[in-house]
C-alpha cells in the first residue's frame, strides 16, 4: 500500500501566542529529548514531552489534543534538566490555557455533593475553579 | 603659531561630486583661518592628486593637509606615505570622510549633502590645527620564548620556536610532558596510536639544545612586558636525581604507599614513588611528597635503602628559578568536565557509570596486557556530557567527543567484536577532514547512532549493570535497556591553569571561560596583551590537528615579532600632562591592563603595556591624561567644527564612533548607499571610552540636540571591557541633564559589529528623530552643564 503523506498548513500564529503566553523562546528547543525520559508521567502520554514541544514548534495546533498536556503535573524535572534552559512546565501551562480559555466545559460548583466536595484534593478544586477566571 | 593648511577636495570620479557640490565645498574652505591651498581634483589618490599634494608641501611650503575623499580607513595609510614622502610626519594629514559619511548615505539630497560635507571639512581642519607630530616607539626585543604547558600545544610551538633558532623556556606543572594526548589511546579519524606519534616529539623537545624544559614546575609570578617579561618559575623537587636513576623500578617495589593513579584516571593504583608513565619524558621517578609517609627516614626511608643508584635524596628543596622573556605562549590546555555535576548519570555512583577519558586508559591496558577493568558486551556512549547544557553553565560544542565516541566505538568492535555498540547522540558533527567517512566507517562495522539524550539511568544493585531509558526522537519510541557499561562522552573545560595564568597576565577571558583571542577570524592566535600569545585548548575546544596548527601559528606569531630585534608600537598611546596631575591615581585602577602606575605623586604610563582605549582619560578628574593622535584638544576641536554656527532650529547629532567596529560599520552603511539622516555627524576615536564627561556636557553646550556613542560588542573589541567605563560617563552625563531640565534620553549607548547595518541606521535616525521633537535644548539650559557635573560629582 502506499502511503500518502498529508501536508497540512502549519499555523505560525500558533507557535508566536504560545511562545508569548508562556514567555518561552519554544524554537529554542534542540529535540535533544532529555525531558521525555525525565519526565514521570511519559508512560502514561499519548506523545512524549519532546513531541508536544515540536508540534508547537511547527504549529501544530493539534497538540492541543493530546492527553499529554493534561498528564503534565508540572513537577519541573523537565525544566530542571533542559541543557537550552527552556522552561517546557511554562509551555505545558500555556497549551492548557489555550483550551481553558475556550470555556467548551466548565465545573459547576453548586452540582457537586457537599461530601464529596470536602474528599477533593484541594488543587483538584483550584484547578477547576481556574476555568472561571481563565 | 602661524600654520600652512591645505586642503584637497576628492571629486572620486562622480561618486562624491554627483552628489556633494565639491566646488562650494573647496569655496567654503577657502575661508578656513590657516588655510592657504585649496585644490578640487578628479582622484586624489591618483599619481595626480598625491603629487599635488607634494608639490605644494615643497614649493608652497604646507605643514598640514586636509583630503577630503573617502574614509581613512581606505586610502589613510596611503596619504600617510604621501606626505611623509615630501617630509612631513604622518600624522600630519587628516582625512575627511565625506564620500561614505556624505554623498553616499545622503545622495538623495544634494544640498544636505553638501553642507554636511563642508562641515566635516571644517572639522578635520580644526583638529588639524593643534596637532602634534607623533613618532612610533621602537623598542628592542630579545629571541626568549615562555611556552607555558608542555601539551602537544606546549611541545609543538616550543619546537618551531626552537627549530627557527629562538630561545624557549618550556614549563609543565605535571612531572611528564606529553599532557592530555599521552594519555589516549589512538586517534581519529586514522586510528593511529597515539602515544607512537607524540613520543617522538617528546623527546624531540626534552632533547632540543634551544629548550629549556622545566617540568614538575609552576608559573609563580610574571611581571613586565612584551620584550621583558620577568618570569619566576617553581620547581617542586622529585627527591629523585634523574641523572642517577636507572628506572629499574626498585623503590616502586618497596614503596608501601598506595595512592590513585592519575596516568590512569584513578582506575589504578600507584605507589608514592613511581614513574608517571612508562612513556614518561623525561623517563624519571618522582616522589610525590604529599602520599609519601615522611620523606624522613625514620618514617619509612625503604625507597632510599633499595636505590642502589643512591638517586634518591629526601633533602631537595624547591628550586625557584628566574628567566626573562620577551614572549609568551599560553598552552595551559583542558580538564575534562566532571560528570559528578550531572547526578542524574550517576557518575562516581555506579561503577559501570564510566567517563570517556576512562575508557582511553582502559583501551590503552588492555592492549599492553594489564587490563584496568571489565568492558562488557553492551556499551552505551552518552553524548554532550557537560558540553551545549546551560545547566552546568556550558553552553559551548565541545567539538571532539562525537568523533572520540566513534573512534572508541570501533575500538571496543575491534577488541570484542560481538560487542553491541550504541551512541546516543544529539546532533553528530563530524567537521573535520576525513570525519565524515570516519562515521560512515563506524556505521559499517555496525556501530548504532541513536538520537536522543537519556533522562536518567540507575544502577541495578543485583548485577550492577545500568538501566537507561531514553527517546529515540526521530521514530518518538522510548527505548529502555540495560547495559554493561555506559560510557559518559564529558566535555572540554578551561584547565584550572588555565584560569590561574589568564589571571596572571590579565588575558581576558571570553564568556566561556576559554582564554579570549584578540580578534576572532583575523588575530586567532594573539591576545589583548602585546606579545602573549594563546594555543590549543586553552583558547577553546579543539581537536589534535587544529590544536597543532594553531600552536604553529601561535610560534609564528611569536617570531614575526622577535625576528627583527625591534618593534614599532602602536602610536595610539595615552600619555600625562604632568602639570595638571593631582595624583589621585583614580586612572590606576581605571586601566583594564594596569598600563598606570603613580611614580611619586605623578600618573606614568608604560607604553608597551598601554592599549590606548582611553577608559582612563575618562577617569581623570583635571584632564591630566591625554590620548596622542586624539587629544582632548582635538576631540573638542571638531565637535566645535560640526557645531559652530549652527543656526537656530537645526538639528545635530554627534555620533562618536569607535575605530574598529561603529567607524567601520558606518563606513559599509554608506558604502551600501543606505540612507540614514544627515542631522548625524561622525567623530572617530578609537575606543569611544575615551570621551569624557565633560566633553560630552560641553557639545551639549555647545549645541548638540543629541549623542550617540557606539562602540564594538565586548566579544569583538580589540581593547579590554570599555563598556563600564562609557557606562559610567553616560550615567554621569544624564544625571546632569537631568538635573538641567534636559532630556536624558537625549544620550544613547549602542554595542555594534561592523555588519549591522540596519541596527545602526534605526538606531541614528530614532535618536536624531526624538531630537527633532524634542527641538533644540533652549541656551538658558545648557549653559552650566560642566559646572553642574563638578557638583554631582561632589
Amino acid at each position: 500500500m502506499t502511503a500518502v503523506i498529508k501536508v497540512k498548513k502549519k499555523n505560525r500564529e500558533f507557535l508566536l501566542k504560545t511562545e508569548e503566553m508562556s514567555g518561552e523562546h519554544i524554537t529554542m528547543c534542540e529535540q535533544c529529548g532529555i525531558c521525555t525520559t525525565s519526565c514521570p508521567m511519559t508512560e502514561d502520554m499519548d506523545i512524549s514531552p519532546a513531541s508536544i514541544i515540536h508540534l508547537v514548534q511547527i504549529g501544530d495546533e493539534g497538540v492541543l489534543d493530546s492527553t499529554a498536556i493534561w498528564l503534565c503535573a508540572s513537577c519541573y524535572t523537565c525544566t530542571v534538566r533542559c541543557p537550552r534552559g527552556i522552561d517546557l512546565s511554562a509551555i505545558t501551562e500555556a497549551l492548557r490555557q489555550q483550551t481553558l480559555r475556550k470555556s467548551i466545559d466548565y465545573i459547576d460548583i453548586n452540582s457537586i455533593d457537599r461530601k464529596e466536595l470536602e474528599e477533593l484534593p484541594a488543587i483538584a478544586l483550584v484547578s477547576a475553579l481556574r476555568k472561571y477566571t481563565s | 603659531m602661524s600654520q600652512n593648511i591645505g586642503v584637497y577636495v576628492c571629486h572620486c570620479g562622480g561618486n562624491i561630486s554627483d552628489t556633494v557640490n565639491v566646488d562650494e565645498v573647496a569655496k567654503y574652505a577657502e575661508n578656513q583661518d590657516d588655510v592657504v591651498v585649496v585644490r578640487s581634483i578628479s582622484h586624489m589618490c591618483s599619481e595626480e592628486g598625491q603629487k599635488a599634494i607634494i608639490d605644494d608641501i615643497n614649493e608652497k611650503g604646507l605643514d598640514k593637509i586636509i583630503v577630503a575623499a573617502c574614509s581613512p580607513q581606505f586610502h589613510g595609510p596611503r596619504f600617510r606615505k604621501v606626505v611623509e614622502k615630501a617630509g612631513l610626519n604622518p600624522a600630519m594629514v587628516e582625512m575627511a570622510n565625506i564620500r561614505e559619511q556624505s554623498a553616499w548615505p545622503h545622495f538623495n539630497n544634494k544640498k544636505a549633502a553638501t553642507e554636511k560635507a563642508k562641515l566635516l571639512t571644517k572639522a578635520a581642519v580644526n583638529n588639524m590645527r593643534d596637532m602634534e607630530p607623533v613618532v612610533p616607539e621602537k623598542m628592542k626585543i630579545g629571541k626568549n620564548v615562555l611556552v607555558v604547558g608542555a601539551g602537544i600545544a606546549g611541545i609543538q610551538a616550543s619546537l618551531d620556536l626552537a627549530d627557527s633558532g629562538f630561545n624557549v623556556y618550556l614549563v609543565e606543572k605535571k612531572p611528564m610532558i606529553g599532557g592530555h594526548m599521552a594519555q589516549l589511546s589512538r586517534t581519529f579519524p586514522t586510528n593511529d596510536c597515539a602515544s607512537c606519534i607524540l613520543s617522538p616529539k617528546m623527546a624531540d623537545a626534552a632533547e632540543h639544545p634551544n629548550i629549556h624544559l622545566y617540568t614538575y614546575s609552576e608559573i609563580e609570578s610574571v611581571e613586565g612586558t612584551i620584550g621583558n617579561f620577568r618570569v619566576k618559575i617553581k620547581r617542586k623537587p622529585t627527591y629523585v636525581d634523574p641523572k642517577k636513576c636507572t628506572a629499574c623500578n626498585s623503590c616502586t617495589e618497596v614503596c608501601p604507599t598506595l595512592v590513585p593513579d592519575e596516568n590512569n584516571e584513578g582506575l589504578a593504583l600507584r605507589k608514592a614513588i613511581y614513574l608517571p608513565s612508562h612513556i614518561a619524558i623525561p623517563h624519571s621517578y618522582v616522589l610525590d611528597e604529599d602520599s609519601c609517609l615522611g620523606l624522613q627516614p625514620i618514617a619509612c626511608g625503604k625507597c632510599v635503602e633499595a636505590c642502589e643508584a643512591n638517586a634518591i635524596d629526601y633533602e631537595q628543596k624547591p628550586k625557584h628559578i628566574s628567566v626573562k622573556a620577551d614572549t609568551i605562549i599560553v598552552a595551559t590546555g583542558f580538564d575534562i568536565f566532571d560528570a559528578k555535576r550531572k547526578p542524574q548519570y550517576g557518575y562516581g555512583r555506579y561503577e559501570n557509570v564510566i567517563n570517556a577519558l576512562e575508557l582511553e586508559r582502559m583501551i590503552v591496558e588492555a592492549a599492553e596486557g594489564s587490563p584496568l577493568r571489565p568492558f562488557g558486551k553492551k556499551v552505551a556512549f552518552v553524548q554532550c556530557v557537560g558540553s551545549r547544557d546551560v545547566t552546568v553553565g556550558n553552553p559551548y560544542c565541545s567539538r571532539i567527543c562525537c568523533m572520540y565516541a566513534t573512534k572508541l566505538s570501533m575500538l571496543l568492535k575491534g577488541m570484542i567484536p560481538d560487542a553491541d555498540v550504541s551512541v546516543f547522540y544529539t546532533d553528530l558533527r563530524s567537521f573535520g577532514k576525513g570525519y565524515e567517512e570516519y562515521y560512515k566507517r563506524a556505521q559499517e562495522i555496525g556501530v548504532r547512532y541513536i538520537r536522543g539524550r537519556p533522562g536518567e539511568m540507575y544502577e541495578n544493585p543485583k548485577n550492577k549493570k545500568i538501566n537507561l531509558k531514553v527517546e529515540d526522537t526521530l521514530t518518538r519510541d522510548i527505548l529502555d535497556d540495560d547495559y554493561d557499561l555506559v560510557v559518559l562522552s564529558v566535555g572540554l573545560e578551561p584547565s584550572k591553569g588555565t584560569k590561574e595564568i589568564a589571571q596572571m597576565l590579565k588575558i581576558p577571558q571570553s564568556s566561556d571561560r576559554f582564554l579570549q583571542e584578540a580578534h576572532p577570524k583575523f588575530k586567532p592566535v594573539d591576545t589583548a596583551i602585546d606579545g602573549v600569545f594563546i594555543a590549543g585548548t586553552a583558547q577553546g575546544p579543539k581537536d589534535i590537528p587544529d590544536t597543532v596548527a594553531q600552536a604553529g601559528a601561535a610560534a609564528a606569531r611569536a617570531i614575526r615579532l622577535m625576528n627583527k630585534g625591534e618593534f614599532e608600537m602602536d602610536p595610539v598611546k595615552a600619555f600625562v600632562h604632568e602639570e595638571l596631575c593631582t595624583g589621585c591615581g583614580d586612572c590606576v585602577d581605571a586601566c583594564p591592563v594596569s598600563a598606570i602606575s603613580m611614580a611619586g605623586s605623578i600618573a606614568t604610563i608604560n607604553p608597551p603595556v598601554c592599549k590606548g582605549c582611553g577608559s582612563c582619560i575618562s577617569s581623570c578628574p583635571t584632564e591630566a591624561i591625554d590620548l596622542k593622535l586624539f587629544t582632548n584638544k582635538g576631540v573638542r576641536d571638531k565637535i566645535s567644527g560640526i557645531l559652530e554656527g549652527k543656526k537656530s532650529g537645526e538639528n545635530r547629532v554627534i555620533v562618536f564612533a569607535d575605530d574598529m567596529c561603529t567607524y567601520r560599520l558606518a563606513d559599509g552603511v554608506g558604502t551600501a548607499k543606505m540612507e540614514y539622516t544627515s542631522d548625524a555627524y561622525i567623530v572617530r576615536v578609537p575606543s569611544s571610552s575615551r570621551v569624557t564627561p565633560r566633553i560630552l556636557l560641553e557639545a551639549f553646550e555647545k549645541g548638540a540636540d543629541a549623542i550617540f556613542i557606539g562602540e564594538c560588542e565586548k566579544a569583538v573589541s580589540p581593547y579590554p571591557d570599555t563598556h563600564g567605563p562609557i557606562e559610567m560617563s553616560i550615567f554621569a552625563v544624564k544625571k546632569v541633564l537631568e538635573k538641567a531640565g534636559i532630556e536624558p534620553d537625549r544620550i544613547i549607548f549602542s554595542p555594534f559589529v561592523t555588519v549591522m547595518f540596519k541596527g545602526f541606521v534605526g538606531k541614528v535616525n530614532k535618536l536624531a528623530e526624538m531630537a527633532r521633537k524634542h527641538g533644540n535644548i533652549p541656551e538658558e539650559k545648557r549653559r552650566n552643564l560642566v559646572k553642574m557635573l563638578e557638583e554631582v560629582d561632589r
